[in-house]
C-alpha cells in the first residue's frame, strides 16, 4: 500500500478562519446579465434560475447587473430579468458602455461591488464574461472559480462551486473562503433555461458610470458580425447531428447534414474533424468546443471520449451509432445502437422525411 | 521593441491517467510539454520581432523541470528564457499567479527594457481558466486585449496597436495604446519550425532563473497557497449514469427496420416531440 500515488489537490481544508470583519456586510447574489446588440445573452438566464436556487439557500436576494449604452433599452430588458425571477436589476446607463470594452465595464463593475458588496457574483464564461471576470476579480482580489458545472451551498453558508479537471476526467469542488464576493463563471447551456414568469415585477437602482469617453483609451473601430449567424445556433439547438471519425471521410459529413436538415436542427463534430479540416472549429462539440443541451443529440461514429463527453451530457435523449459495441460512448448514451453509421445515417434521414412530410400533407 | 511571452509547462493532457481505486492524477512519468496554445502567442511575438526589430523573451513560472519548456521556445526562436521558480509559488491560484508574473515582467523590464507587449496563450489545457492574461493586465496597468485573432498595425513611435478580437456574435476591430497584454487566439497563425541554429542555441542557451527574491518579490503573503483566495475542497470522479444505454437490435435486420426501430423508441422516450419535429417540418 505504500505505492499510492499523492494526491491531486492541495489540502487547505483546514484553513478556513472567520470571514474577516470588513466582508461581513457582503450579502446577495449577483448575476452579470450580459446585454449587447439589443440582446440578453441567454446564458445570463440559465444563471438567474442557478443564483434564484443560492439565493433561496441563503435566504438573501437575487440581482441582476444591467450595463449598456441606452437607459430605456436597459429599462426594458430589466424586465426580463425580473420575469426570470430577480428581485432587482442594477443598471448603469452611459454612452461609453454602448459596447462592451473590457476597461470601462471593468470600471463600473468594481465600483458596482465595492458599493452594494454581494457576496456571490456569477458571470457566464463566455468570451465577453471571461474577458470581464478576470478583470475584475484580479482589481478586487477575490477569488474566481472558472467553468463551473455545479454551484452549491455548503454547512457554512459559503458558496462551493464544482468544475471539470483534467478534461473532465475528475470533478474538483473550489471554494473562495475569506474573501468577498464568491466570484464564479459557468459555460453556456451548461445549466438548464429556468422558467420565466411574465408579468412579475422587481426594483431597479440605478448607477451613475461617472466616465467619460475620453478617459477610455481602447476605442472600437468596427464590428464584423459572423456571417455563417446559424453556427452560434449550435449550443442552443434542440436536436443536434454529430459526426466523428467513424464517419471515415468528409464526404460523409454531407449524410450529419442532411439528417440535421430534415430534423430541422444543427450540426457539429468531433474535434478530430476540426483538426483535419473536415469543419469549422464553431461546429466543434465538447470541452473544448461548444456545450450542448438539446431535446436529442445523434452522435454517428464518435467513440465518446470524456472530453465529448462533458460537452454532450445534458442532453435528454442521446442516440449513439457506432461500430463497436464497447466505445465509450455507450456508457452515457441512452440508445445503443451498435451498427455502421455510413448505412443507418441516410436509412435515418429517410424514414424521419416520410414521417414528417406524411403527416403534414394528412394533417 | 521588447516582447514578453508567457509560457506554460503543462502535462500532455491525451495522456493524463486516473487511478482507478484512489481517483487521484498519477502525474508520474506524464510528458510535459508548452501549453500548445502559448505557441500561437510565441508565433505571433516571434513575428512582430521580425518585422519591427526586437527581442522576445520567454517568462514561465514552474518547478526546475519547466526549464524544457523555455528550451523549446528559444529552439523555435525566442531570444532569451526567464524561469521563475520558488516554493513559495507552490499552490499559486490564477490570482498568485498572476502576481508572481507580472512581478517578473516588472523585474524583465527592468533589467532588459519595458516590454510593449505581454503575450499569453487563450488558456492552458491543465487548469483551463483563462484568467491569468486578464489577471497580469490589472495587475501591470495594461491594455487587456483577450482573444486576439489578427495584430493588423503596431505604431511605436505613436504608442499604438490596432488588433482584430473574437467577440460575442462577431469580431472587434480595437485600437489601443501601448503597452498592452494580448492573449491569443488558436489558429490564428501557423508555428514556425525553429532553424537547427535556433534549436542547437536552446539546447545550450543559459537560462535566467530567478526565485522570489530575484525576481523582487518582497510580499510573500501575496504568492502560493497564501496568496490564492480559492481553495481544493475536494477532487472526485464524476457519477456514472445509473441506467444502461438501452440498445437498439441491430443483428440481421437492415438499415430501414433498423430506423424505424430508433425512431419509434425516441418518440416513447420523448411524447412531445413527433408533434413538435412537425411543426418545425411545416415551417411555424
Ligand atoms: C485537451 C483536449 C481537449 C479535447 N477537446 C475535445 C472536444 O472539445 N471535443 C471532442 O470531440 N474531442 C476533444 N478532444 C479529443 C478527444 O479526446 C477524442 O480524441 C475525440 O473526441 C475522438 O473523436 P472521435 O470520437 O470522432 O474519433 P475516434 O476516437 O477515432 O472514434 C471513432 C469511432 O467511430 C467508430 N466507428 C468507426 N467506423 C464506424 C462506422 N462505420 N459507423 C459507426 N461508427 C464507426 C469507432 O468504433 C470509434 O468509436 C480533446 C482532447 C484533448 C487532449
Ligand atoms: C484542476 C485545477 C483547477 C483549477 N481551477 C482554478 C480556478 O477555478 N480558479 C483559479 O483561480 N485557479 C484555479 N486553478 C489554479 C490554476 O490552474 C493555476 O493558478 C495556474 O497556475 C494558472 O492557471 P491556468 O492554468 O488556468 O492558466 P490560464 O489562465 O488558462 O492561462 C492563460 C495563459 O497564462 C499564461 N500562464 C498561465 N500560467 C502560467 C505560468 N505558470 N507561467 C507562465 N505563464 C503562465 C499562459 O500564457 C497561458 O496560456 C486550478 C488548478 C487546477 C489543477
Amino acid at each position: 500500500m505504500g505505492t499510492a500515488p499523492t494526491p491531486a489537490a492541495p489540502s487547505r481544508a483546514g484553513m478556513k478562519k472567520e470571514l474577516p470583519e470588513r466582508f461581513k456586510s457582503y450579502k446577495h447574489v449577483w448575476v452579470f446579465i450580459e446585454y449587447e446588440h439589443g440582446e440578453i445573452h441567454p446564458v445570463s438566464l440559465e444563471l438567474l434560475g442557478e443564483g434564484r436556487k443560492l439565493a433561496n439557500k441563503l435566504g438573501v436576494e437575487l440581482a441582476g447587473v444591467l450595463l449598456g449604452g441606452n437607459r430605456a433599452a436597459l429599462q426594458e430588458a430589466a424586465v426580463q430579468v425580473w420575469e426570470h425571477d430577480a428581485d432587482l436589476v442594477y443598471i448603469c446607463a452611459d454612452p461609453v458602455l454602448e459596447h462592451y470594452r473590457n476597461e470601462p465595464y471593468t470600471k463600473v463593475m468594481t465600483d458596482l461591488v465595492n458599493t452594494y458588496q454581494p457576496e456571490i457574483f456569477l458571470l457566464g464564461a463566455t468570451v465577453l464574461g471571461r474577458d470581464l471576470a478576470g478583470a475584475v476579480a484580479t482589481t478586487l482580489l477575490t477569488g474566481l472559480t472558472a467553468d463551473c458545472t455545479e454551484l452549491a451551498i455548503d454547512d457554512e453558508g459559503s458558496l462551493a462551486a464544482t468544475r471539470p479537471t483534467f478534461g473532465g476526467s475528475l470533478l474538483c469542488t473550489i471554494h473562495t473562503l475569506n474573501f468577498r464576493p464568491q466570484m464564479a463563471t459557468i459555460r453556456p447551456r451548461v445549466m438548464a433555461m429556468p422558467p420565466s414568469a411574465p408579468g412579475k415585477k422587481g426594483r431597479i437602482i440605478e448607477h451613475a458610470a461617472g466616465l467619460h469617453e475620453i478617459d477610455i483609451i481602447t476605442k472600437v473601430l468596427r464590428f464584423i458580425p459572423d456571417r455563417d449567424s446559424n453556427k452560434a445556433q449550435l449550443a442552443y439547438a434542440d436536436i443536434v447531428v454529430a459526426g466523428g471519425m467513424g464517419l471515415r471521410s468528409p464526404e460523409n459529413l454531407q449524410l450529419v447534414r442532411a439528417l440535421a436538415s430534415v430534423l430541422g436542427g444543427e450540426w457539429g463534430g468531433s474535434r478530430p474533424l476540426v483538426q483535419k479540416g473536415w469543419m469549422d472549429a464553431d461546429r466543434q462539440i465538447g470541452q473544448t468546443g461548444k456545450t450542448i443541451r438539446p431535446k436529442v443529440y445523434i452522435a454517428a461514429g464518435i467513440s465518446g471520449a470524456i472530453q465529448h463527453r462533458v460537452g454532450v451530457e445534458g442532453a435528454d435523449t442521446i442516440i449513439a451509432i457506432n461500430t463497436d459495441r464497447n466505445a465509450p460512448i455507450f456508457d452515457f448514451a441512452h440508445f445503443a445502437v451498435v451498427g455502421n453509421a455510413i448505412e443507418i445515417l441516410p436509412a435515418l434521414t429517410d424514414a424521419f422525411r416520410k414521417r414528417l412530410s406524411v403527416n403534414r400533407l394528412a394533417g | 521593441m521588447h516582447i514578453v511571452v508567457c509560457i506554460k509547462q503543462v502535462p500532455d493532457s491525451a495522456q493524463i491517467r486516473v487511478h482507478p481505486v484512489t481517483n487521484t492524477i498519477m502525474r508520474q512519468g506524464v510528458p510535459t510539454i508548452i501549453n500548445p496554445y502559448d505557441l500561437f502567442a510565441l508565433e505571433e511575438a516571434l513575428r512582430l520581432r521580425d518585422r519591427l526589430g526586437g527581442t522576445v523573451t520567454v517568462l514561465t513560472m514552474g518547478p526546475p523541470m519547466a526549464e524544457d519548456s523555455l528550451r523549446k521556445a528559444l529552439g523555435i526562436g525566442a531570444d532569451r528564457g526567464v524561469l521563475l521558480t520558488d516554493r513559495f509559488f507552490a499552490g499559486s491560484d490564477t490570482l498568485a499567479t498572476s502576481f508572481a508574473l507580472s512581478q517578473a515582467i516588472l523585474k524583465i523590464g527592468e533589467t532588459w527594457g519595458v516590454p510593449e507587449v505581454v503575450f499569453t496563450g487563450k488558456q492552458t489545457i491543465d487548469g483551463d481558466t483563462a484568467q491569468v492574461g486578464p489577471g497580469i493586465a490589472r495587475r501591470l496597468g495594461l491594455q487587456q486585449l483577450t482573444y486576439v485573432s489578427a495584430i493588423s498595425e503596431v505604431d511605436l513611435a505613436g504608442k499604438s496597436i490596432t488588433v482584430s478580437r473574437r467577440a460575442e456574435g462577431g469580431v472587434q476591430e480595437l485600437k489601443t495604446a501601448l503597452p498592452a497584454l494580448i492573449t491569443m487566439l488558436e489558429g490564428s497563425n501557423e508555428v514556425r519550425r525553429g532553424s537547427i541554429g535556433d534549436v542547437l542555441r536552446g539546447a545550450r542557451a543559459e537560462l535566467v532563473t530567478w526565485n522570489a527574491a530575484a525576481a523582487g518579490i518582497t510580499e510573500m503573503g501575496n504568492c502560493g497557497l497564501r496568496g490564492s483566495p480559492t481553495v481544493v475542497k475536494r477532487v472526485f470522479a464524476p457519477k456514472a449514469r445509473a441506467t444502461k444505454a438501452v440498445p437498439i437490435e441491430t443483428r440481421e435486420r437492415d438499415a430501414e427496420t433498423i430506423a424505424e426501430d430508433i425512431i419509434a423508441q425516441l418518440y416513447a422516450t420523448q411524447p412531445a416531440l413527433e408533434a413538435e419535429l412537425l411543426r418545425t417540418a411545416a415551417g411555424y
